[in-house]
């Protein structure tokens, strides 16, 4: 009993939140990765896409609910999120044809491009703000809870509850879908294998005719989608505010980084390591090794390593030790 | 010759005599964008109100028109602040502040722009402990209670709910700290006992981790001595959604009509306190507001009588420079004299110009105590049915 009290109480407050998250930033890390692997630079602006997109997902899920449609228990935000997809994609391929496209043509260095991606970044930031503006939305609608944590509890009769979120469940079945469509389209169709191929070696997929505005056009498109998913699955997980967006994004690198940049496998496992090691560097294992442990070794202290304030420093200092030991990250992306 | 000199010195001495009406302006600095946006329009509102009174009544140092002037010191940001208010000082040229609302910002307002600039500033709502002790000049004030009472006040309503432990995690800023040592200290010198004191970080998006922290260290209630509109919000969110703790205790930054609407129903059942009196002035105060249309809040009544206090020590003082009537604020504020009460404020002023001496009793009960802060009144709250009301006065 005390056992599965123990495994619950973890269940609860480390491994669904730690999941959640890290579903979130994986979506966001594989955006950046991307755009890394087709336009060889580190776009600064994606905190900023992920929230533009958010925002016109917002738009839509009030339309919704004005026009009196809703899924049910489901955030109506699942069906207004093509929406937001679409207008993202917009935006992207504007700021792409107006300012992207002239560095490539350029031939600009790398840190060109990533400055141009901060001018832009601070755009778009505008932009939100002077739309939505800064304060918090809140745009979940429909059932709160798959389970509560006093469901669970009279459920099992564990002293220990789980509450497992609507938004934590879908977050995780969006994922899971997303990721295994893209996977699907990178490996299987034919422009996928041209954007692998374009990735691996430019001159190469030039001289055997792949149309690099087509890559570079269909990198965006999927970038764009990237976003507004994390960015709304974290908006309706959390709650909506522009501000938060941009701090995710140092996260978000961090991923991308750890887990190998360029490398889409490498975003997700670097998501998951990066959002796991925030949530359990920083936990209280007091309660947890108390269920465990026989009576007469109960701990006195909280058994916390590191608190809560610190959780960014976690991701910087596995960013750190990642770029020293391997520079290339887990998979063996780029170095950068 | 001679007599033209002094015709014109006599006509100008009477001319500045007349000249006395002047137009001044008090500087209104709260967090109008920021962490208590929710509570600072009724709180600029009524101390306009306590200047529209005044002015009406055209009584103040020979019917002298008050204004208002209003900056935003956006509650946490201490160099934006510090700058609104030295816009009001220098450019507007304010005669003295009434502001600003969150500790961090008023102590350096206070030491950055109106020590420098010998400006006086009544605040309605920095409560930290630590202004108690600031160097001030002699130019600070407040008519909210410092958090030191606070502390004392929440440690006893904990004891009479019977609670034994309690975790508590505190906004990290001025305000956050000085309460939160506070009411650990009260609440363990009645033989409670503090799980955890544990800091947040406001404007983030998810306080999952510091909920878990939280719920590890285990008490019965989650006390939360944040702000309403920002990581207090999110703690107890949070803490809901996992199950963590069921009930809240709400210092008086976490006081709002905002809370319970935002949460629902589950924050039934929570309590807390907000500087607050039964007194026949808060019932006045209340209907003034009401009728000139305002939607009072938590500080709103506090931000009126600091409005009121300093144009009352300014008739006191007979003149409207901050160098002046920061001798006379503790003397209108307190005993003895005759008691005046919101809606009153001409009578003050009247009594003031013949001489007699007042007691500001106002919307709060005031009675400055110390270095010039409010002895503290507190109201006990209690969360029901979706709306703060008031359980009793202590």
């Amino acid at each position: 009993m005390n056992f599965l009290n123990a495994i619950t109480l973890i269940g609860n407050y480390l491994f669904i939140p730690g999941l959640t998250y890290g579903c979130q930033l994986a979506l966001g890390a594989l955006g950046v990765t991307l755009i890394y692997a087709i336009l060889r630079y580190s776009n600064f602006a994606h905190g900023e896409t992920m929230a533009f997109g958010t925002m016109v997902t917002i738009f839509a899920t009030w339309g919704l609910q004005k026009l009196g449609v809703s899924l049910g228990p489901l955030p109506t935000a699942l069906i207004a999120m093509p929406v937001g997809i679409l207008m993202t994609v917009v935006l992207c391929l504007v700021s792409d044809r107006v300012v992207y496209r002239y560095h490539r043509k350029q031939r600009s260095d790398p840190v060109i491009f990533l400055i141009a991606s901060i001018g832009v970044m601070f755009l778009y930031n505008g932009l939100i703000r002077f739309v939505i503006g800064p304060d918090d939305q809140i745009f979940t609608d429909g059932e709160r809870f798959i389970i509560t944590a006093r469901e669970f509890k009279t459920l099992t009769g564990l002293k220990e509850g789980l509450a497992f979120k609507t938004t934590q469940g879908i977050t995780i079945v969006v994922t899971a879908v997303i990721v295994a469509a893209l996977f699907w389209f990178l490996n299987k169709t034919r422009t996928g294998k041209s954007m692998r191929a374009y990735s691996d070696n430019e001159d190469l997929a030039l001289l055997s005719g792949i149309n690099p505005d087509r890559v570079v056009m269909v990198a965006w498109i999927l970038t764009a989608a990237l976003a507004t998913i994390a960015g709304t699955l974290y908006g309706l997980d959390k709650s909506f505010k522009p501000f938060t967006y941009l701090q995710i994004l140092l996260p978000i690198f961090a991923a991308a980084i750890v887990g190998g940049i360029g490398s889409p496998v490498g975003a997700i496992a670097g998501g998951f390591v990066i959002a796991f090691s925030e949530v359990a560097v920083t936990f209280a294992y007091r309660k947890f090794v108390s269920y465990l442990a026989p009576e007469s070794w109960q701990p006195d202290g909280l058994l916390q390593l590191l608190s809560t304030d610190y959780k960014f420093a976690v991701s910087f200092s596995i960013l750190v030790i990642v770029l020293l030991v391997r520079p290339t990250g887990i998979f063996r992306g780029r170095s950068i | 010759m001679k007599k033209l000199l002094i015709a014109s010195a006599v006509a100008a001495s009477i001319a500045s005599s007349a000249a006395a009406a002047e137009d001044i302006k008090i500087g209104v600095i709260l967090g109008f964008t920021g962490p208590i946006e929710s509570l600072t329009p009724a709180m600029g509102a009524s101390a306009e109100l306590a200047m529209e009174e005044v002015t009406k009544s055209g009584k103040l140092l020979g019917g002298s028109k008050v204004t208002s002037v209003r900056g935003d010191s956006t509650c946490t940001d201490s160099a934006a602040a510090t700058a609104a208010a030295e816009r009001l000082v220098t450019s507007d040229k304010v005669n003295a502040i009434m502001g600003a609302d969150c500790s961090g910002v008023t102590g350096a307002i206070l030491q950055n722009v109106a020590r420098a600039n010998g400006i006086v500033m009544v605040s309605p709502s920095a409560t930290s402990p630590a202004l108690s002790t600031a160097e001030d000049d002699g130019l600070f004030f407040r008519t909210a209670p410092s958090d030191a009472r606070q502390g004392q006040v929440l440690a006893e309503i904990l004891k009479d709910k019977g609670v034994k432990s309690a975790a508590m995690t505190f906004t990290n800023n001025d305000y956050g700290k000085g309460l939160a040592e506070s009411i650990q200290k009260n609440f363990e010198s009645i033989g409670g006992k503090i799980t955890i004191s544990a800091a947040h970080e406001d404007g983030k998006g998810d306080y999952s981790a510091e909920v878990g922290a939280l719920a590890q260290a285990g008490g019965d209630v989650l006390i939360v001595a944040g702000y309403l509109d920002q990581g207090g919000k999110g703690i107890i969110q949070g803490s809901l959604d996992s199950g963590a703790f069921d009930t809240f205790v709400l210092p008086d930054g976490m006081i709002g009509d905002s809370l319970p609407v935002a949460i629902g129903s589950a924050l039934d059942g929570s309590y807390g306190t907000v500087p607050g009196t039964d007194s026949k002035g808060a019932e006045d105060f209340k209907k003034m507001a009401s009728d000139a249309g305002i939607k009072t809040d938590a500080f709103s009544a506090e931000s009126y009588d600091a409005a009121a206090l300093i144009m009352l020590a300014m008739q006191a003082a007979k003149s409207s420079k901050s160098g002046d009537l920061k001798a006379k604020i503790m003397d209108v504020a307190n005993a003895p004299g005759e008691k005046i009460l919101p809606g009153e404020l001409g009578k003050a002023l009247e009594i003031l110009a013949g001489g007699g001496e007042i007691d500001y009793v106002g919307a709060t009960a005031v009675e400055l105590i110390g270095a010039g802060e409010s002895a503290g009144n507190y109201r006990e709250i209690l969360v029901k049915g979706g709306k703060n009301t008031t359980a009793k006065y202590r």
